[in-house]
């Protein structure tokens, strides 16, 4: 009875497999293009996650109703397979496997942030489909060699480097800038960190505080504590969502007074709005803004896709660049798709690879490393009604940051 | 069982691990995670349901072995060892032959069991005169510490995490080779754990589990046997972690340290099962793991709901697992003549004064 | 860490004062939650896993009352009450056929529960960071070097009013004594003709009631995320372990200090250590509890 019990189980497994199998969708069946992508719909990752699935979905949406992709004659419409990948690289591996597997995705858009980017990337690398990606920043992704791997976005160590630019220029003599530092431990902050460093090496500022705050913290009273014991000339935050907005409540409960805050994430947590007078003065830097004067035939300008978004999405008061670049990278698929006119992966990869075009997002031009090279990074102020403003150098900067609490 | 079921269940089991991949050679890697899963709960079952130690920390042997394999791997054939190697620091990228990729790893493998078996050692040290309650929370304070102090640690790329290295053949081998290694370490756990449940040490751990202190009044040494099932358990983890690490590409401590969730799951797997049974974890793991991968598959956004609800309908409503309310219902089947009061659920820690 | 401890004791001693305010808000937030659940685990041998995820449903309740009204006067008996009617369900629904089975019968189901708790509150508020921004004014103290938002200063009291409520409730009432005979003795408390299973019921809403009351204080104090319960949970179950069951008065002292502990961890040795602070003190009272029993060869149990 019980072998008899164990053969079942193993019968029901391999029914369910074989269930599985025939749910298979090939990734261009009849007019539709299938595109994958696990994403972190739960876990840590999650609010941004959202953001970047909100993107592909507008930008699928705004292709399909304006005609779709037109290759070899025939008219296609864009769709995306989501997976959860629960905020684990692990699993995010594994949910690729099965993308391209199982469901015979043969195009990939990205998942959220560079260590999930970093445990799919070797699997669409093997498997040879190209990849299109619009969260992962780490530098370390574009010096392994992969060939089917394309970010949109700028890399990572650009981040606040620029904050630490802009503090040299700011003070007459750099090396006496004293720099307090936190950082979340998880790969795409320490890869931030890293960019920080090398500017304050280079600049010879000294760091006084250089903090790393456990993932499931989320109070950073600690440091906030020793910043105003040791005054430092500048602050430098990074921590995905939930990182800004504690670092946001902290400083406005604590009345930390430093000259320059600068922190990732700003608007991905909103925290223009929930704590408008601790964030005056904060730098954020951001991939785009709405103000960029860039645009494309299909989403318009930066701030037409702004407004198109802000009406599908109506509880944005301002856009994250996460949704932005997502968005972007979907467009990158189009405009390959009916460059190649063709859906062989290597020509679709080629054909990526040589895109150069002028988006809402700005320019797209990859490296041979598969990075874009043609963006630049932006840093932008919160002033004191809320709004952020472009900072291109120090004279575009309120300093020291204007705050009564 | 009798013997000629039992052959039966292992042809089945074989046939089904053997041709599983070569039938649906898009699941390669879904069963192979379906053998990790086994072994999780088949070692955690040694201390768990065999001796009565309900441990909620075995997960940081997998870490700790997934880390130590990564360190192995990479510097013996790289000079600069992992420090360099770690994404945050540089961008380097050796390239390893594809000898030294499959030395490298043969040796983590091994070094990962054994380290693990030396970390049990030492928690060992500490935890064995907790009991119940406090040797479960007091493990999983372990897990906990052990993955947030590893990710302070510089020379493994702190919280970066590490890229490990590619491996040199084709993606089809690639999923076959890591299918068969996961294969292997569970055969093999499998069949060491039912030749020592055989022995005097299953009778000496399950008279742990019933009452350790008539056991050690015996004459049991029972410090020594409680140390050999955790450093069994801590060793295969530890294997298991390695190759698990190479199989995702990239490791960090979410990788390395899934405490929530199979942390957590071990344990589920084996209650689903039925504890205290050398086929209890097995069949658990298995069901456990077929629930998991089709709600995730049609239940996008509802995954987590359904797997709570399958695991309060199963604890509240089949307490003693499948093959224990199996057990139950038809004790003939297995051969057994019961004496009726063994089967009532046994109440453990009463109320407090 | 010599420039931290310099900084502490002989730059800035006072910033002390700062680190150990902040030690005791978080610790009032990990008294409650642990209190709570050491209720339920020494009077029905609950181990509650979903401790964590009871707090961040009571902070998701305060955020949805406080769009009407944003006076955490209000909130908080509210949140106290929907959550109190929140633990019967559950009490009823499945706490109830667990009780009285072995322990990991009920960590495995509070374990499910868990999971279940954590994706109907992302699906219902999203994965967002949220927070709840009363704007009550905050003091400076020694030059600005401490601030003392009033809100925490709030919270604290009413925390202190509410544990002294409960304990004040559990000594005098009927029904306080009633769940004290059931946790010493549930039979001889049946034949004195107390309905055990309604003083389980109570005692498990009660504990749900308390972890809503943390919740709050947690949403105007901190930042709420769906899946962050398990932080609240652990913590909990470390302060219960390292208390002792059956002590609640350890427990409330041992919350207030680990709060303590993880802060000045954090300050001395690193942020980096602050979640690992609370497990390793949990770990370092278990080994010096096994030295003293051994001593009278007994075991922790």
């Amino acid at each position: 009875m019980i072998d008899k019990f164990m053969l079942g189980i193993g019968a029901s497994v391999a029914l369910t497999l074989a269930g599985l199998t025939t749910a298979v969708s090939a990734k261009v069946e009849g007019d539709t293009i299938t595109l994958g992508s696990s994403i972190s719909l739960t876990g840590k990752y999650a609010t941004n996650g959202l953001h970047t699935q909100r993107g592909y979905d507008y930008a699928v949406d705004v292709i399909n109703s304006s005609g779709g992709v037109k290759v070899g004659g025939k008219t296609y419409k864009l769709d995306v397979k989501y997976y959860d990948d629960e905020s684990t690289p692990a699993r995010g591996a594994q949910l690729a496997e099965r993308l391209i597997q199982q469901d015979g995705i043969e195009f990939m858009l990205g998942p959220y942030s560079s260590g999930m980017t970093k445990a799919i990337a070797p699997v669409s690398e093997k498997f040879g489909v190209p990849m299109v990606e619009a969260e992962g920043a780490s530098r370390s992704l574009f010096t392994q060699g992969y060939k089917y791997l394309f970010a949109v976005l700028s890399t990572s160590e650009q981040y606040l480097s620029t904050a630490i630019e802009l503090a040299a220029q700011a003070s007459s003599d750099p090396s006496s800038v004293r720099v307090a530092m936190a950082f979340e431990s998880d790969p795409f902050s320490m890869d931030v960190r890293a960019g920080v460093v090398d500017a304050i090496n280079k600049y010879g500022m000294k760091t006084i505080i250089d903090d790393q705050l456990p993932a499931d913290l989320s109070d950073m009273s600690t440091t906030l504590t020793k910043v105003k014991a040791l005054k430092p000339d500048i602050l430098i935050v990074s921590g995905h969502s939930k990182g800004a907005a504690t670092a946001a409540r902290q400083i406005n409960e604590m009345k930390v007074n430093v000259p320059m805050i600068a922190m990732t994430h700003c608007e991905a947590a909103k925290v223009q709005e929930k704590f408008p007078k601790a964030a005056n003065g904060f730098l954020c830097p951001t991939q785009w803004v709405e103000t960029l004067s860039k645009s494309d035939p299909m989403f318009g300008t930066a701030s037409d896709w702004n407004t198109g978004f802000k009406k599908a999405h109506p509880s944005y008061s301002s856009v994250p660049y996460q949704s932005a670049q997502a968005s972007a990278a979907v467009y990158v698929f189009k405009e390959a798709f009916e460059a190649a006119n063709s859906f062989d992966q290597d020509t679709v990869r080629d054909a990526i690879s040589a895109v150069e075009m002028e988006t809402f997002y700005g320019d797209i031009k990859f490296s041979d490393a598969g990075n874009n090279i043609a963006k630049p990074m932006f840093m932008r102020q919160i002033d004191s009604t809320g709004n952020y403003s472009l900072v291109e150098s120090a004279k575009d900067m309120t300093f020291p940051r204007n705050v009564s609490y | 069982m009798n013997k000629r079921k039992t052959i039966l269940t292992y042809a089945g089991l074989g046939l089904f691990g053997v041709f599983g991949p070569i039938l649906f050679p898009a699941y390669t890697l879904s069963i192979a995670y379906l053998w990790m899963m086994v072994l999780m709960a088949s070692t955690w079952d040694i201390l768990g349901g065999q001796m009565g130690y309900n441990s909620l920390g075995n997960i940081a042997f997998f870490g700790i072995g997934m880390y130590v394999s990564a360190i192995v791997q990479v510097s013996i054939f790289y000079p600069g060892g992992v420090a360099e190697y770690t994404s945050a620091m540089g961008s380097i990228k050796p390239e390893f032959t594809s000898n030294q990729y499959f030395v490298g790893l043969y040796l983590g493998i091994l070094a990962a069991g054994l380290v693990a078996l030396l970390f049990s050692i030492l928690f060992g040290s500490f935890m064995f005169g907790l009991r119940g309650p406090y040797f479960a929370i007091g493990s999983l304070g372990l897990a906990i510490a052990a993955a947030e102090i590893t990710i302070t640690i510089d020379y493994v790329g702190a919280a970066s995490g590490i890229s490990m290295p590619l491996f040199p053949g084709d993606i089809e081998f690639r999923s076959v080779f890591f299918y068969v290694l996961c294969f292997l370490i569970t055969i093999i756990a499998h069949f060491l754990l039912r030749w020592l449940f055989s022995t005097q040490f299953g009778l000496a751990i399950n008279a742990i589990r019933d009452d350790e202190d008539k056991a050690e009044a015996m004459g049991i040494p029972t410090r020594i046997y409680k140390q050999i099932g955790w450093g069994i358990a801590a060793f295969f983890m530890g294997a298991m972690g390695a190759v698990a690490g190479n199989m995702a590409g990239f490791i960090d401590k979410e990788v390395a340290y899934p405490i929530p969730t199979f942390g957590i799951f071990m344990v589920a797997m084996v209650l689903l099962g039925g504890k205290g049974t050398l086929w209890g974890p097995v069949l658990g793991a298995i069901i456990f793991h077929v629930i998991k991968e089709t709600t995730w598959t049609y239940l996008l956004g509802w995954q987590w709901v359904a797997l709570g609800l399958i695991l309060i309908v199963n604890i509240v409503y089949f307490q003693q697992g499948i093959m224990g309310w199996l057990q139950t219902r038809y004790p003939e089947m297995f051969g057994i003549v019961v004496d009726k009061s063994d089967l009532e659920p046994k109440a453990e820690g009463k109320a407090i004064k | 860490m010599l420039d931290n401890i310099q900084l502490l004791f002989v730059w800035a001693p006072v910033i002390n004062v700062q680190i150990i305010l902040e030690g005791i808000f978080l610790g009032a937030v990990f008294a409650l939650s642990a209190y709570g659940l050491a209720l339920v685990w020494g009077v029905m041998n609950i181990k509650n896993l979903a401790q964590g995820d009871f707090v961040i449903m009571g902070g998701y309740i305060s955020l949805a009352l406080s769009q009407y009204n944003t006076s955490i006067f209000v909130i908080l008996p509210l949140v106290m009450l929907i959550m109190f009617f929140y633990g019967f369900i559950v009490y009823h629904s499945m706490i109830k056929r667990v009780i009285d089975q072995d322990m990991f019968t009920s960590l495995l189901a509070t374990f499910g529960l868990s999971l279940l708790m954590q994706q109907v509150m992302n699906l219902i508020w999203g994965p967002e960071v949220q927070i709840i921004d009363l704007d009550f004014p905050v003091y400076d103290a020694f030059d600005g070097f401490v601030t003392i938002p009033s809100i925490k200063i709030i919270s604290l009291v009413l925390a202190g009013i509410l544990s002294l409520a409960i304990v004040l409730f559990m000594k005098k009432s009927r029904i306080g004594q009633a769940i004290r005979a059931t946790a010493q003795d549930p039979r001889a408390a049946r034949v004195l003709g107390i309905d055990t299973d309604k003083i389980y019921a109570f005692t498990f809403s009660l504990n749900s009631a308390i972890c809503g009351a943390a919740g709050v204080f947690v949403s105007v104090i901190w930042v709420l995320q769906p899946f962050y319960g398990i932080t609240y949970s652990v913590r909990s179950f470390a302060i219960v372990t390292a208390a002792g069951l059956g002590n609640l008065p350890a427990v409330i002292s041992a919350g207030f200090g680990i709060g303590l502990f993880e802060k000045y961890v954090g300050a001395i040795i690193g942020t980096a250590y602050e979640v690992a602070a609370p497990v390793s003190m949990l770990l370092i009272v278990l080994v010096f509890r096994q030295i003293s029993m051994k001593k009278n060869r007994q075991a922790v149990k």
